[in-house]
C-alpha cells in the first residue's frame, strides 16, 4: 500500500485510473435511559443474564408496548443538536425477521415517517479543515438481544437483557469521501451526543456502533453499487474496514467484475471484510405500521422547551475558545471533543496564557495520561495545578525545561507545582549577580575555549551557555545567561 | 393491484412461506394461492375509493400515544421469563446453534 500513501485520503490509484470512495454511515446510539423504550425493565449494562427482561421484552402474548418519554425527548434533543427537521408526528413500524435473540419476530422501528428528518453536522478533519456532512434522518428503534455462540459446541445461549433497549439510528447522506472523514464524523456525532447527554458514547460497551455503506467510482461518475459493513464498534475499525472494502471493490471492478450489493462483516484479525453469505431475501423485512402503537405526536411548544434546555454545543464552544483564549482552531477542536476537556481547560486557562495552557494540556498532559494508561478523569493533575504550573512558567519562576521536571513530579506525587518547586529548590535563577558568578566559573574552567572563541570560533558560544546551564542545574534563566555571556565575552 | 384475480402466484406464496418459516405441503399450495387471491381481491375493492388526499387513519377513538416516565418498574423475573423455554441454562435461553 506504499503507493497509496501519497494519495489524498479516500482515493485509490488503480490500473485504469483514480477511484474515489463514496461513504454513508448509519450510527446506532443507545439512549442513556434508565428503562427500555417500550417496557419498564432496566436498560443497564452488565447484569445477570435475562435479569432486565419484562414480559413485554420477552414478547409474551397480550403484552403491549408503552413508550418512554425520556427516550423521545433524547431523540428530539439530538435532532435539534444536528440542526435537523423535527417531525411532530412520526410512526412506528414493524421490521420483520427471524432470529433467536428477537423474541417478537420483529423489531419496532420507524420506516416511512421517522421522528427526525434532514439535518447537518460540521466535521473537523485531521488537517484542521472542516466539512459539512448531511444527515438523512434519525429514528427510534429497539435493540435486539445477545447471542453467545461459544458456550456450547452445538447450542447458542440467548440473553434478552438488551432486547428492547432504546436506540437512535442516525443516518448520514452519502457525503463522506474518505475513511478518515468517516472517523471524524463519528467522533463529532459522539461528542455531540455526550454533550447533550443523549448517549454515553461508550463504543467498547456497544453504546455506539456504526454500519458503513461503501462504494467506489471514478471522479464525477454516478455512484457505484454499495456494500454495507455491519456493526463496527471503534473508530479505528471503521477507518480500516472502509479502506479495505474500497480496495476490494476497486480490484473487482478493474478485473472486469461487478459488485454485488450485500452485507459484509469486518474481520478484525485479518483487517478485511467478508460476506455474511445471507440468503438473498433475508432483507425482505415486510415493514408495516405497528398496530400496537398510535402515531408518536408532540407539540411544538414541547420541542421549544427542549431547545431552551440544550447546553452549549462543541461548535459554538470552539469559536468561543479561539476568541477568548487566542488558541488555534485545531487546538480548540481537540479541547471541545469532550465536555470534561473544555471544563478542565477553561479552569486552568482562566486569567492565564491560553496558548501555553493549551500546549501543556494537549501535548504534555494528554501524552502523559496516554503513557500511564489513565483516563482523563483519572488525571493526577488537577486543573488548578496545571494552571499554576503555567503561571510559574509565565512569570519566570521556572524555565520551560524545569517545568517538564516539575510536571513529571506532579504526575507522580499529585503535589502542587509550587510545592514541588519549593521542596526541590527549582526556582529559576534570574539574578544577575548569581548568574555572573556561574559565568566567571565557567570562563576560568575553560580558558582555552575562551581564547578560541575570542579568536573567531563563534560556534563555541552555545557551549558556554550549556556549561552555565549545567552548572546551575538547569535553573538559570537562559535569556539572562545569553545576555550576560555576550557582554562578558566581548 | 389492478388485476384482482392474480394478486399472488405460487412462487410468491413460496416466498412468503419461507420468510414466515412455514412449511406448506406442495399439495396445498395452489388452493392456498387461490384463497389468498380471494381474500386480497375482496380487500382490493377498497382501492376503488380515492384516498389520495386523505391522511391514514391511525385511531377511531381520538386517543394519542400515551407516554410513560423513565422509571425501572419491571424485570427481575428470570424464572417467569424462562418458564416456557424448552431449554435453559444458568439464566440463558438455550437454542440450537444459530451463527451466520
Amino acid at each position: 500500500m506504499s503507493e497509496t500513501s501519497t494519495l489524498k485520503p479516500g482515493h485509490i490509484q488503480g490500473e485504469t485510473g483514480l477511484w474515489e470512495m463514496v461513504i454513508g454511515l448509519e450510527i446506532h446510539a443507545q439512549i442513556s435511559s434508565k428503562s427500555k423504550l417500550f417496557s419498564g425493565a432496566s436498560a443497564s449494562f452488565g447484569s445477570e443474564a435475562n435479569r432486565n427482561v419484562s414480559l413485554v421484552d420477552a414478547a409474551m402474548p397480550g403484552m403491549l408496548p408503552v413508550i418512554n418519554e425520556f427516550c423521545v425527548e433524547q431523540a428530539v434533543k439530538t435532532g435539534l443538536a444536528l440542526n435537523a427537521k423535527i417531525n411532530n408526528v412520526s410512526v412506528f413500524d414493524r421490521k420483520n425477521y427471524f432470529y433467536a435473540d428477537l423474541p417478537q419476530g420483529y423489531q419496532i422501528s420507524q420506516f416511512t415517517k421517522p421522528i427526525v428528518g434532514e439535518g447537518e453536522v460540521i466535521v473537523d478533519l485531521d488537517d484542521g479543515e472542516q466539512t459539512t456532512i448531511g444527515i438523512e434522518r434519525l429514528h427510534l428503534e429497539q435493540d435486539a438481544g445477545k447471542s453467545l455462540h461459544d458456550k456450547h459446541p452445538t447450542k447458542s445461549y440467548i440473553d434478552l437483557n438488551r432486547t428492547g433497549v432504546a436506540l437512535m439510528e442516525i443516518v448520514s447522506k452519502p457525503d463522506i469521501r474518505s475513511p478518515q472523514e468517516a472517523g471524524s464524523y463519528v467522533k463529532k456525532i459522539r461528542s455531540i451526543l455526550r454533550y447533550i447527554g443523549a448517549c454515553d458514547g461508550n463504543m467498547e460497551e456497544g453504546s455506539l456502533r456504526a454500519d458503513c455503506n461503501v462504494s467506489v467510482r471514478k471522479s464525477g461518475e454516478e455512484f457505484g453499487t454499495r456494500c454495507e459493513i455491519k456493526n463496527l464498534n471503534s473508530i479505528r475499525f471503521i477507518i480500516q474496514a472502509i479502506q479495505s472494502e474500497a480496495e476490494r471493490q476497486v480490484e473487482i471492478l478493474e478485473t472486469g467484475g461487478t459488485i454485488d450489493q450485500e452485507t459484509r462483516l469486518f474481520d478484525t484479525s485479518t483487517g478485511e471484510t467478508r460476506s455474511m453469505r445471507s440468503k438473498e431475501d433475508a432483507h425482505d423485512y415486510r415493514y408495516f405500521p405497528d398496530p400496537d402503537l398510535l402515531p408518536l405526536e408532540f407539540t411544538e411548544s414541547w420541542v421549544q422547551s427542549i431547545k431552551e434546555k440544550l447546553p452549549e454545543l462543541p461548535d459554538s464552544l470552539k469559536k468561543r475558545l479561539v476568541q477568548d483564549f487566542g488558541i488555534t482552531s485545531y487546538d480548540a477542536s481537540i479541547l471541545v471533543e469532550e465536555k470534561d476537556y473544555v471544563d478542565f481547560y477553561q479552569q486552568a486557562a482562566n486569567g492565564r496564557d491560553g496558548k501555553l495552557t493549551a500546549n501543556w494540556m494537549i501535548t504534555e498532559l494528554f501524552g502523559a495520561l496516554k503513557k500511564d494508561n489513565l483516563s482523563f478523569l483519572e488525571s493526577p493533575i488537577t486543573s488548578e495545578n496545571l494552571g499554576e504550573l503555567v503561571s510559574l512558567i509565565s512569570n519566570g519562576t521556572i524555565s520551560g525545561k524545569i517545568a517538564k521536571e516539575v510536571f513529571s513530579e506532579m504526575m507522580k506525587s499529585k503535589k502542587s507545582p509550587s510545592e514541588i518547586v519549593k521542596e526541590k529548590g527549582l526556582e529559576q535563577v534570574s539574578d544577575d549577580t548569581e548568574i555572573l558568578k556561574l559565568i566567571d566559573q565557567v570562563i576560568s574552567n575553560n580558558q582555552e575555549k575562551v581564547t578560541e572563541y575570542l579568536g573567531g570560533k563563534d560556534k563555541l558560544f552555545g557551549f558556554f551557555v550549556g556549561q552555565v546551564m549545567k552548572l546551575s542545574q538547569g535553573k538559570a534563566n537562559p535569556g539572562i545567561v545569553n545576555k550576560l555571556l555576550k557582554e562578558k565575552l566581548k | 393491484m389492478s388485476n384482482k384475480d392474480t394478486i399472488v402466484d405460487v412462487p410468491t406464496v413460496n416466498k412468503i412461506a419461507r420468510l414466515s418459516r412455514l412449511d406448506i405441503p406442495e399439495a396445498n399450495k395452489q388452493s392456498l394461492t387461490n384463497d389468498l387471491n380471494n381474500i386480497l381481491g375482496f380487500v382490493a375493492q377498497l382501492d376503488e375509493v380515492d384516498t389520495s388526499n386523505i391522511e391514514p387513519l391511525a385511531s377511531v377513538t381520538g386517543h394519542k400515544l400515551p407516554f410513560r416516565s423513565d422509571q425501572v418498574s419491571d424485570g427481575n423475573i428470570e424464572d417467569l421469563v424462562l418458564k416456557n423455554a424448552p431449554e435453559s441454562s444458568s439464566g440463558f435461553f438455550v437454542v440450537p446453534k444459530v451463527i451466520e
